[in-house]
């Protein structure tokens, strides 16, 4: 045992606050397994799902990770999307769970038709408590971080949620050092957020450093797209209907956030690589969650959203 | 995966600062971290439109942007122009990545601001240059150093109100150091600031070229961290966090190094076990490690199979912690409900959990004047130096040593919620002084010789609901039976062994604790004891529940309405109550919780005393307790 803390040792890649920020999540990812009957983890495709099982697959190593992923497919996400869901469960050899909700796809909710407050409520929110009532998930791991949006700011890594999923902001547990209280009364679930206290630019940074394949759609490409509300909506299917005079072009772009389809903007890009997205992301003058429709009516929806259950 | 191609240019060895930011309400706090992020190109155009939407709507600056509405996030907050919560916020120079605890000003929200300071290196401390330092600044500055802040900055802010003047800030900067000497002698880093107008945040201020020191930001990116500094406890400390056992051929133990470092081939010690073993390997996703330090993530595999369990400690043979059931710890309360001596939580120290109670608060800690005061509870947000007991020994190091190895968090055993924070001071070596004598004859041997299986029947309920008669039957028909009894009555124990204690919540879970600890010599006599107590909190029946074990204990609810009760007043005591004559009557102005599982449930109202006996009689039998 030597009484000096010593230089790090070659061996280890990347900068420090990096290699802190994963020893973080990994922590937290195994007290979850440890303390909680019947966890599961959210996969939502995105980057950040992506981020997540890396470093799920590090903390149980050379184990696998002891919980099931779980994907709310609304069935409006981007084929890339699907097509990359599949093909990393079946490299990992992971449990996929994935769930519709049946009522919602019978109600004909979809997010050109419905609006996307309807069909965020319907699609996500509601599937997500349906899919974890059903399996009797006590704890959930999602990739949500605190940088993304000022009421995420304020919420707890370990979030408790009420019988209905709910979130009370003003009644949180007060988080002190890396102690983590996990107990639930009767019928309440916790959400946990390892990635609670990364920015976007050090997920790519991570991405980058530790080669973590990720969906495509996120680099530059030449796609179909239509102008929407300041936006360019890609033509991913043909069950977008266009307006009147709207006629899909073809520009170069990417991705910032992956949801739904038509409520997910893209910016024009001809960044290609984690690299040339780092280098575009120093640049940039506009936040990660302006390709997303669904937060731009009031400054609150988010929170009102949390407060529903959404993750 | 495309090709990654370089890595990024910047940011090859940059470290990370934790800090918060502290003072009191409308010192400057919320333009202070608006400006930092946004000088520091945080604040993204989308945001800062939306923030001019938001400071036409709610916002106090006129035409000019509102930092504070960036900041504060909840609905409430941005309508009540008022900081709940803590808010964590983000941002990077080249040198440096730093996470913000950006915490209310309100008296209301200490809990709030232990939290923030729990995970922080360093402290900005915001005074106002026309306020100077006032008890809030004190406040802070305390909690600060009990959370084991070494660094502070004391931020004068509002220098464009005063001028600019050198002499006004060197005074305030004069004070503040007196009163934090007298907190261990933090290092203090006074820095004259302008939020508003930009001086001294980013870059040096023009208009105080008085002032020779460095800006705010400048001084974050420099001030040596423990982690820069290396002079964080060198000692091995490894909490097991999780066993690795993914199939018989490997077991590995899981964790993140509290401090120091291992290496392969080191020997290591299961705390309070004398028992050490050899670490094999050091085992990462990302290939085996030859060493590791504080703050990794790894997986442990030792020499030979000695049993480890989540919540063991691994340490340094040659230091290892303190291992004790008694401790001394600073308190921070943070519960509506008061912490009361007595009462049973849940310790969470590290990765183990157990249960225990605070035995003794031994004072109150005044925070404006660091003054101790006697106190029988502490409240929400108040501040206490207690010693706490736990019901199996945990390791710890000293919290101004080690915060991972002496921090904990006090769970409510019903509400589940985070009561408390605490920081052990020392440990008391009761736990190795007073051995416990092994003695030849136990419990079963003494009840042996009377034919019986001992038990504690705990009657609770309301005053008047009819336990001290039901209570009176039971044992004459024990005593028919040819059983050994005992009876304990709440009325008759507080002529004696509790006439010290009074009504009040302390003192009525100090009562019933007593009566448990005696009800459990009775049975380890070898007796039946039959206990009479209104008991109303649930906290207090599980712990006397505890106490007794391993002898049955069997919980019997009295179950009477309070309506009921108050015709019937047997002594006169809710009429007297009533007229004002008694304070903290259970039922009428002392909350009475019922139980959720008792063993037994008696209702009175349609039952005579006797059927009530005979039923908790058929149910003894039916348990095979007789
Ligand atoms: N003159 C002047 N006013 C300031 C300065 N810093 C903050 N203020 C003003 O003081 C008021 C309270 O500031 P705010 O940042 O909301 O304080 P908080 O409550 O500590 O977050 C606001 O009106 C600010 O514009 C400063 O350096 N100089």
């Amino acid at each position: 045992m030597s009484a000096v803390v010593e230089p790090s040792p070659p061996q280890r890649r990347g900068d420090v606050h990096l290699r802190r920020l994963e020893a973080e999540a990994i922590a937290i990812m195994r007290e979850v397994a440890a303390e909680f009957r019947k966890p599961v983890m959210l996969y939502s495709i995105g980057k950040d799902s992506s981020v997540m099982l890396h470093l799920a697959r590090k903390a149980f190593f050379p184990g696998k990770p002891p919980f099931p992923l779980l994907h709310i497919d609304t069935l409006w996400k981007f084929r890339e999307m699907i097509a990359f869901r599949d093909a990393t469960a079946r490299r990992l050899g992971i449990k996929l769970i994935v769930h519709t909700n049946a009522e919602g796809v019978r109600r004909g909710i979809d997010p050109v038709g419905s609006g996307s407050a309807l069909h965020t409520q319907v699609m996500k929110t509601a599937a997500l408590k349906q899919a974890l009532d059903r399996h009797g998930f006590d704890a959930a791991l999602g990739g949500a971080r605190r940088d993304e949006e000022k009421s995420r700011a304020k919420e707890r890594v370990f979030s408790l949620r009420g019988v209905s999923h709910d979130w009370n902001p003003k009644n949180q547990r007060p988080e002190l050092w890396r102690l983590y209280n996990t107990r639930l009364g009767e019928g309440q679930t916790m959400r946990v957020f390892p990635l609670s206290n990364w920015t976007e630019y050090e997920v790519w940074e991570y991405i980058a450093a530790e080669a973590i394949p990720v969906v495509p759609l996120y680099y530059a490409a030449v796609r179909p797209v239509v102008a929407r509300s300041g936006a360019w909506i890609m033509v991913d299917d043909d069950r977008l209907p266009l307006n009147p005079g709207e006629e899909p072009e073809r520009r170069r772009v990417r991705f910032r956030t992956l949801g739904c389809y038509p409520l997910t903007g893209a910016i024009e890009s001809a960044a290609a690589t984690p690299a040339e997205i780092l280098a575009e992301l120093r640049d940039t003058r506009r936040s990660e969650r302006q390709g997303r429709l669904i937060d731009g009516d009031e400054e609150a929806a988010m929170e009102r959203k949390k407060r529903e259950g959404y993750f | 995966m495309p090709d990654s191609g370089d890595p990024p240019a910047i940011q090859r060895e940059r470290d990370l600062l934790r800090f918060l930011t502290c003072g009191s309400v409308d010192d400057g706090k919320s333009t202070l971290i608006g400006r930092l992020l946004h000088d520091c190109a945080m604040i993204f155009d989308d945001q800062l439109e939306a923030l001019e939407r938001e400071s036409h709507r709610f916002g106090t600056t006129g035409e000019a942007i509102d930092f504070s509405l960036l900041l504060d996030g909840l609905e409430d907050e941005r309508q009540q122009r008022i900081t709940i919560d803590v808010a964590y916020r983000f941002f990077a120079t080249p040198r440096r990545a730093f996470i913000v605890a950006d915490t209310p000003g309100h008296e209301q929200y200490t809990r709030n601001m232990a939290t923030g300071a729990s995970t922080s290196d360093l402290a900005v401390i915001l005074v106002d240059a026309r306020h100077g330092i006032v008890s809030q600044t004190k406040r802070h500055a305390f909690i600060c150093s009990l959370l084991g802040i070494r660094q502070l900055v004391l931020a004068v802010n509002k220098m464009d109100l005063v001028g600019y003047e050198g002499r006004r800030f060197a005074e305030i900067a004069a004070n503040f150091s007196a009163f934090a000497a007298g907190l261990g002698e933090p290092a203090v880093r006074a820095i004259p600031l302008s939020a508003l107008s930009g001086d001294n945040i980013t870059r040096r201020s023009e208009r105080m070229s008085w002032y020779r020191g460095p800006a705010l930001l400048e001084h974050l990116e420099t001030v040596e961290t423990v982690a820069t500094a290396g002079d964080g406890d060198a000692r091995f400390r490894f909490p097991v966090q999780w066993v690795n056992r993914p199939d018989a051929s490997f077991r590995g133990f899981s964790g993140t190094i509290a401090s120091g470092s291992v290496a392969s081939g080191d020997r290591v010690v299961l705390a309070g076990s004398g028992r050490s073993t050899r670490v094999c390997r050091i085992v990462t996703f990302d290939g085996p490690l030859d060493r590791a330090g504080a703050g990794e993530a790894v997986t442990l595999v030792l020499d030979d199979e000695i049993d480890i369990a989540r919540g063991d400690l691994l340490a340094d043979p040659d230091n290892p912690p303190e291992f004790v059931d008694q401790f001394a710890a600073h308190v921070i309360w943070m519960s509506e409900h008061p912490l009361v001596p007595g009462r049973s939580y849940l310790v969470k120290i590290g990765t183990r959990t157990v249960p225990a109670t605070v035995t003794a608060l031994k004072h109150r800690v005044d925070v404006e004047t660091l003054a101790h005061l006697a106190d029988k509870t502490l409240g929400l947000n108040e501040i206490g130096f207690c010693n706490l007991s736990t019901a199996a020994p945990v390791a710890f190091d000293p919290y101004t040593v080690n915060r991972d190895t002496g921090g904990f968090i006090l769970i409510d055993r019903f509400s589940n919620e985070t009561a408390g924070a605490g920081m052990i001071a020392f440990g008391l070596r009761r736990a190795s002084n007073i051995q416990w004598q092994a003695l030849t004859i136990g419990r079963d041997e003494r009840a042996g010789l009377k034919g019986q299986t001992p038990a504690v029947l705990w009657l609770t309920g309301l005053s008047g609901a009819g336990k001290s008669t039901i209570a009176d039957l039971v044992e004459k028909q024990l005593l028919a039976l040819g059983r050994h009894t005992m009876l304990l009555d709440g009325d008759n124990v507080r002529h004696g062994l509790n006439r010290d204690l009074g009504f009040t919540d302390a003192d009525r879970v100090e009562n019933v604790r007593r009566v448990g600890e005696v009800a459990r010599l009775l049975a380890e006599a070898g007796l039946i004891v039959i206990c009479s107590f209104i008991s109303p909190f649930r906290a207090e029946r599980r712990m006397v529940r505890e106490l007794t074990r391993p002898t049955a204990f069997f919980e019997i609810f009295v179950d009477t309405p309070i309506e009921e009760c108050i015709r019937r007043d047997p002594k006169g005591l809710y009429a007297k109550a009533k007229a004002g004559g008694i304070e903290h009557f259970t039922g009428l102005d002392s909350p009475y919780e019922a139980p959720q599982a008792p063993e037994m449930r008696v209702a009175t109202i349609g039952t005579s005393a006797e059927e009530a006996a005979a039923a908790i009689i058929d149910e003894l039998r039916r348990r095979r307790i007789i």
